[in-house]
């Protein structure tokens, strides 16, 4: 009896939430690659319709026979999207290095603190991750505006004659997604950090290392996980990331999140828009699954 | 660790500058008088008086601390269970895609996450709105709180569980009277943080909504697109303020608990 209501427990423990992630996370992504086959249909829903299961296996066969790459043909006719998707890795790329060159040295300062004062700073730097992503990128725009606070400022003290332009180009994404996603990248550097072997260090200082060269050639090598873990945590959003360049870039700013998302909103193309999504999860899959490995080994290693 | 130099408290000093500055310029100007977000022009909590009379802003609120509540909820009973899963059970058919499908959605780009959840919502006929903002909330946040409870679970003693079975307790009541009490401080910060998650998310919610469903990030976001007004920098005061408390009652309750463990282990030692 117990056995049974042990045996029980545990398939259930594991059931649910398979079952649950199968179906609202899994699923849908095989109806999108569905739905990127099908033909734009002034309707509601958009599309022509998918699956009629009640045509047997003839039905089936009947429709896979009208399934047509034309979404994809025309996602490489308008080239359009090809520099979108371009645009979209060479940005998050870009903003990946400035967020690493940034965070890099907030984590080691802080592996570096006192004992004591680490719990608060590890807690200040996981606060603004809790506070609205919206918010925190709408409070760039009073900022970075021609007449916002930053250029009053630079004005003031005189570094520069005139308005600097930032807002709605390029340059404002970058400093967006370095500020969005800074924790992210500050947090595996400092977990990797934290758990060093100080004594290597010193010994590399001992051996006659320069301090930099005992950085460079022990400390950045041995936090090597952390830092992969937290370009991958920024990289992988990035390239889909549609609030920062909405509203901090410029209309000339192409980024593939924002693309679909206007397919989607404006021109009501989900077709189109799910054939925009099917291509940027194809370029993201191979960074996804080396995120997954990386953090199950992770995993594995707590143990 | 070694020495805490000069260049060590310089760049902590300026990377926390960078992030809280742009929060706290937010703060001060939701007190501004003028219209001006900008310019300062004296203190006045208008725009706050303004907010009560908006009764738009005051539904979409009310859609979303609904939403929040239910989705945290569920996503926290869910999210344990993945946790446990993954860490209990190493071994069962399919534990390569599950451990995937709980990671994926981390760093999935929302924009996927929202399309693929509003398909099939509309392949299986289900009606748009406050339950199927829902449903997408729990799904994407379930995971972040797997991962919170997740490191706790691994760095649990499981040794008392296997005492606790030894005894004779069935596999649920193992659960509940020793498990769930020693990992319940990740599991209520789970819960924050699918609350916090699901309060703040625009873009999922924005493709699996329907008619009568605003939140209050999409409210903020078509308020914001008309440009930057007193009255949003309030809103967003507000919000932080909220968040802000709880996260900072969260971490408060977490050490007291985990405080009163320790004094109860040492107690425990004392005694043999």
């Amino acid at each position: 009896m117990a056995r049974v209501a042990s045996a029980l427990f545990s398939r259930l423990v594991i059931i649910i939430p398979y079952a649950w992630l199968l179906f609202f996370f899994l699923i849908p992504f095989f109806i999108v690659f569905r739905i990127s086959l099908s033909q734009t249909a002034v309707a509601m829903p958009p599309y022509t319709p998918v699956f009629d299961l009640l045509g047997g296996v003839s039905g089936i066969i009947e429709k896979a026979r009208e399934f047509s790459f034309d979404n994809y043909v025309w996602l490489t006719e308008d080239v359009l999207y090809f520099n979108a998707y371009v645009s979209s890795v060479m940005i998050a790329a870009v903003s990946t290095f400035l967020t690493l060159l940034i965070a890099y040295p907030v984590a080691y300062g802080m592996a570096k603190a006192p004992k004591t004062i680490r719990p608060t700073l590890l807690m200040l730097v996981i606060l603004p991750f809790w506070t609205s992503f919206l918010i925190r990128v709408y409070a760039w725009i009073a900022i970075l505006k021609p007449e916002g606070l930053l250029n009053q400022f630079l004005l003031s003290i005189g570094v520069i004659g005139q308005p600097l332009i930032i807002l709605n180009t390029n340059w404002a994404i970058y400093i967006g997604i370095v500020y969005s996603y800074l924790p992210f990248m500050v947090l595996p550097i400092y977990s990797s950090l934290e758990k060093m072997d100080h004594t290597l260090t010193e010994a590399a200082l001992d051996l006659g290392c320069t301090p930099f060269s005992a950085f460079w050639r022990v400390t950045f090598p041995l936090s090597l996980a952390g830092v992969v873990a937290g370009c991958l945590l920024v990289f992988i959003p990035a390239v889909g990331e549609f609030v920062i360049p909405d509203l901090l870039g410029g209309s000339e700013t192409l980024m593939i999140g924002k693309t679909l998302w206007n397919e989607f909103n404006a021109n009501r193309d989900w077709p189109v828009s799910s054939a925009v999504a099917t291509i940027l999860l194809l370029i993201l899959v191979l960074p996804i699954v080396y995120f997954q490995n990386a953090q199950a080994k992770a995993d594995g290693e707590g143990r | 660790m070694g020495n805490w130099s000069r260049f060590n408290i310089a760049s902590i000093v300026l990377g926390f500058g960078f992030l809280y500055l742009p929060i706290v310029l937010l703060v001060i100007f939701s007190f501004n008088e003028s219209k001006l977000v900008t310019v300062w022009a004296g203190f006045s909590t208008k725009w706050y008086a303004q907010l009560w009379h908006n009764q738009a802003l005051l539904d979409a609120a009310w859609v979303t601390i609904r939403v929040a509540l239910l989705s945290a909820t569920c996503a926290t009973v869910l999210g344990t269970l993945a946790a446990l899963a993954l860490v209990r059970y190493t071994r069962f058919r399919g534990r390569m895609l599950f451990s995937g499908m709980v990671y994926a959605p981390l760093v999935m780009p929302e924009v996927i996450t929202g399309l693929s959840l509003l398909l099939l919502f509309v392949a299986i006929g289900l009606d748009r709105g406050f339950w199927t903002i829902t449903l997408a909330h729990i799904t994407f946040t379930m995971c972040f709180v797997a991962v919170v409870v997740q490191s706790r679970l691994l760095s649990f003693d499981q040794s008392i569980e296997e005492a606790a079975l030894d005894l004779g307790a069935t596999p649920v009541r193992t659960f509940f009277a020793i498990t769930l009490p020693v990992i319940a401080p990740a599991v209520f910060s789970g819960w924050v943080l699918a609350f916090t998650l699901s309060l703040d998310d625009l873009v999922i919610s924005s493709f699996t909504t329907g008619p009568g469903a605003t939140t209050l990030p999409m409210k903020i976001y078509s308020q914001v697109r008309l440009g930057v007004t007193p009255e949003i920098n309030a809103i967003c005061t507000i919000l932080i303020g909220v968040v802000a408390i709880g996260v900072v009652v969260a971490s408060i309750v977490t050490k007291q608990r985990e405080a009163q463990r320790d004094r109860d282990e040492r107690a425990a030692f004392a005694q043999t």
